[in-house]
């Protein structure tokens, strides 16, 4: 992109006015949260409450993990539309396998993880667009779960279905949980040095691989971090509701790009942020249902508000960045 | 350029492999029924191809521009123009033109919306129509509520008329992908989309208005896609939300099965055909061998995974 002076600005405010505006596009992520939080409290104060937030949040664990899944993906400059099939099949395993055989269902688990480190390894050496892997492999997952689960049912483990209805003082479990993931990527992916070269390994892959890093390591790590957290997201969310069913996440790969997006992820160039994933991940849990319901708006346009929402904040942070340059 | 009358010049080219394909399975079909149905099934494979072909063309015109263009709003489109197509008809012959008519406009209308998107918000195509396909499809599910209008009875009798024993919207559909294939080789519009996929950069030094092309093909994906919505809910009497829904993947499989660089600048459309009858022929022959919804969509994943792979060796879109 070339770099337009403003006419008739001086340099001293208009550097000034570039970080003002760097500023509220950071804080975009936090502004939309902070509204979408200011309208349901207009329209319901009862619903902010910690019964409320509970509630309101429940289905906020698993969109957040599958988030944070897909910004591994999108990081390297890869996407991934399989991730809503891949949770949909995890949480079948859940239900089933896991609960009846324990040791196969970690095993099949832990396979799944390698699945998608192979995957990665696939679309670096054979340089596949991920789309279209990764569009492939959803029919996989799909198949997979209607295979092993034909009809809604299974149940959780006990000890997930414990570990999802735990309760904390004062704080929603909810709310504690999207902190402490937001928190542990964070670190792991914007503080270590390696988290770094993962990230270069996104923005500047020529670079990285010219300091003598392997881009095929990398590629790999993203990759099986996101099939990673995509279990945990199946396992979360099989916690919550209990049993499963082989569509049960299959709104997730629209929810997670969706998420990471408005979270102030950039779409290439390895640069990303989990806080804002995470943040991004309970604005749409949010806006998708308390929101609309607490607004007599019909559930039909549940995914339009999503939409919406997405091309708004978009709108908003096109506009910060036109004035920039 | 090879000349195609040399016997190997032939063979490198990639599309003629899904024809191969498309043929291995069709015998492969047959052999295990016996030759019991073996001209029913190519009738009903040409029938269904039809669908793949109408969505994959328009498709093809997107990914040729170039890394990252892609319509992921298809299938919501599909949808919509379903309903609208069925609301316009309203069960009378009379109104079987202007409801196609009305389908293409609201096909047109979402091409418009994407490139809207695209441009106005500077966002690559795949997170453009991607955002647009959550509030289309929002509008389908509120519009097509409880829609349970048929197609008016001519028109589903055309939908499903046969020629010769051959689908009649199959002979058309040929015909349009002949045009498309001159259009996209002959035409001025064609060779600067072609010419935007190679280099958008010297695309636009030579004074191709790449902004219009763009917004043109995005325009032509969508009535495309007004018009598979249209014609599908003529074939299967009445338009669905989940009408669209298959249209995503195969629409991206055809093209990419078909020959078509991923990385774009470089179409093919008789591969299209090729790899929707290849395709359809594959799912008929799971069904033919007793497999589960749930066997049918593992291998249709895996097939479309190993042809890529196969094919490989190119840039990433994204």
């Amino acid at each position: 992109m070339t770099s337009v002076p403003l006419p008739g600005a001086a340099r001293g405010p208009l550097l000034a006015s570039i970080s003002v505006r760097r500023l509220i596009r950071t804080l975009l992520p936090a502004l939309s949260l902070t509204l979408i939080l200011l309208a349901i409290a207009y329209l319901n104060p009862r619903a902010i409450s910690y019964f409320g937030f509970s509630l309101m949040l429940n289905l906020a664990i698993p969109i957040a993990l599958a988030t944070i899944a897909q910004m591994f993906i999108l990081c390297v400059n890869d996407l991934d539309l399989s991730i809503g099939t891949f949770v949909s099949f995890v949480g079948c395993v859940t239900a089933t396998w896991l609960r009846d055989a324990p040791l196969f269902g970690a095993i099949v688990l832990v396979g799944c993880i390698g699945l998608y480190a192979a995957l990665g390894a696939l679309i670096h050496l054979r340089k596949l667009p991920s789309i279209v892997v990764t569009l492939g492999m959803s029919f996989v997952w799909q198949g997979l779960a209607i295979l092993l689960l034909p009809r809604p049912g299974g149940k959780a483990p006990d000890w997930l279905l414990w570990l999802m209805s735990f309760k904390v003082p004062y704080v929603p479990f909810p709310i504690v949980a999207a902190i402490v993931i937001g928190l542990v990527v964070h670190v792991g992916l914007m503080r270590s040095s390696y988290g770094a070269i993962l990230r270069g390994a996104g923005g500047n892959p020529v670079a990285i691989e010219r300091a003598g890093w392997s881009l095929l390591k990398t590629k790999v790590t993203m990759f099986a971090l996101a099939g990673l957290f995509g279990v945990l997201s199946g396992l979360a969310l099989i916690g919550i509701t209990t049993s499963a069913d082989a569509n049960i996440g299959t709104g997730y790969t629209l929810l997670s790009i969706a998420g990471v997006i408005l979270g102030g992820g950039e779409f290439v160039g390895g640069r990303v942020s989990p806080i804002g994933a995470v943040i991004g991940a309970l604005t749409l849990a949010l806006a998708a249902s308390p929101l609309l319901t607490f607004m007599h708006i019909s559930p039909d346009w549940q995914v339009g508000a999503n939409g919406a929402i997405l091309i708004i904040v978009l709108a908003a942070r096109a506009l910060l960045s036109r004035r920039e340059r | 350029m090879a000349s195609p009358s040399r016997p190997l010049a032939l063979l490198a080219r990639p599309w003629l492999w899904s024809f191969v394909g498309a043929a291995l399975v069709y015998v492969a079909t047959i052999a295990f029924t016996g030759g019991f149905g073996a001209v029913g099934m190519i009738q009903a494979a040409l029938a269904l191809a039809v669908f793949m072909v109408i969505a994959g063309i328009g498709q093809m015109f997107v990914i040729t521009l170039g890394p990252g263009n892609v319509d992921l709003s298809l299938p919501a489109n599909i949808g919509l123009a379903s309903a609208v197509a069925m609301k316009v008809m309203d069960g009378s012959d009379a109104m079987i033109v202007v409801g196609l008519a009305a389908a293409l406009a609201c096909g047109a209308a979402i091409g418009l919306f994407n490139y809207f998107l695209i441009w106005a918000l500077r966002i690559p195509p795949i997170i453009a129509t991607l955002s647009a396909s959550f509030v289309i499809h929002s509008i389908d599910i509120s519009y097509g509520r409880g829609l349970q209008i048929k197609p008016p009875p001519g028109f589903a009798a055309f939908t499903s008329s046969q020629l010769f024993g051959i689908p009649v919207l199959a002979i058309l559909t040929a015909l349009f992908a002949t045009l498309m294939a001159v259009v996209l080789h002959r035409t001025v519009f064609g060779r600067s989309v072609l010419a935007i996929g190679q280099n958008m950069r010297a695309a636009r030094l030579a004074n191709i208005p790449v902004g219009r092309v763009r917004l043109v093909t995005y325009m032509l994906s969508g009535c495309l896609g007004g018009l598979n919505g249209a014609l599908l809910a003529g074939y299967f009497r009445g338009a669905s939300v989940d009408i669209g829904n298959e249209y995503l993947l195969a629409s991206i499989a055809v093209v990419v099965i078909g020959g078509t660089s991923v990385a774009g600048g470089k179409a093919n459309v008789p591969g299209i055909w090729g790899a929707a009858l290849f395709m359809v022929l594959l799912l008929t022959m799971l069904n033919t061998y007793g497999a589960s919804a749930g066997i049918r969509l593992l291998a249709t994943g895996l097939i479309i995974i190993a042809v890529i792979a196969a094919a490989g060796g190119q840039k990433a879109p994204r």
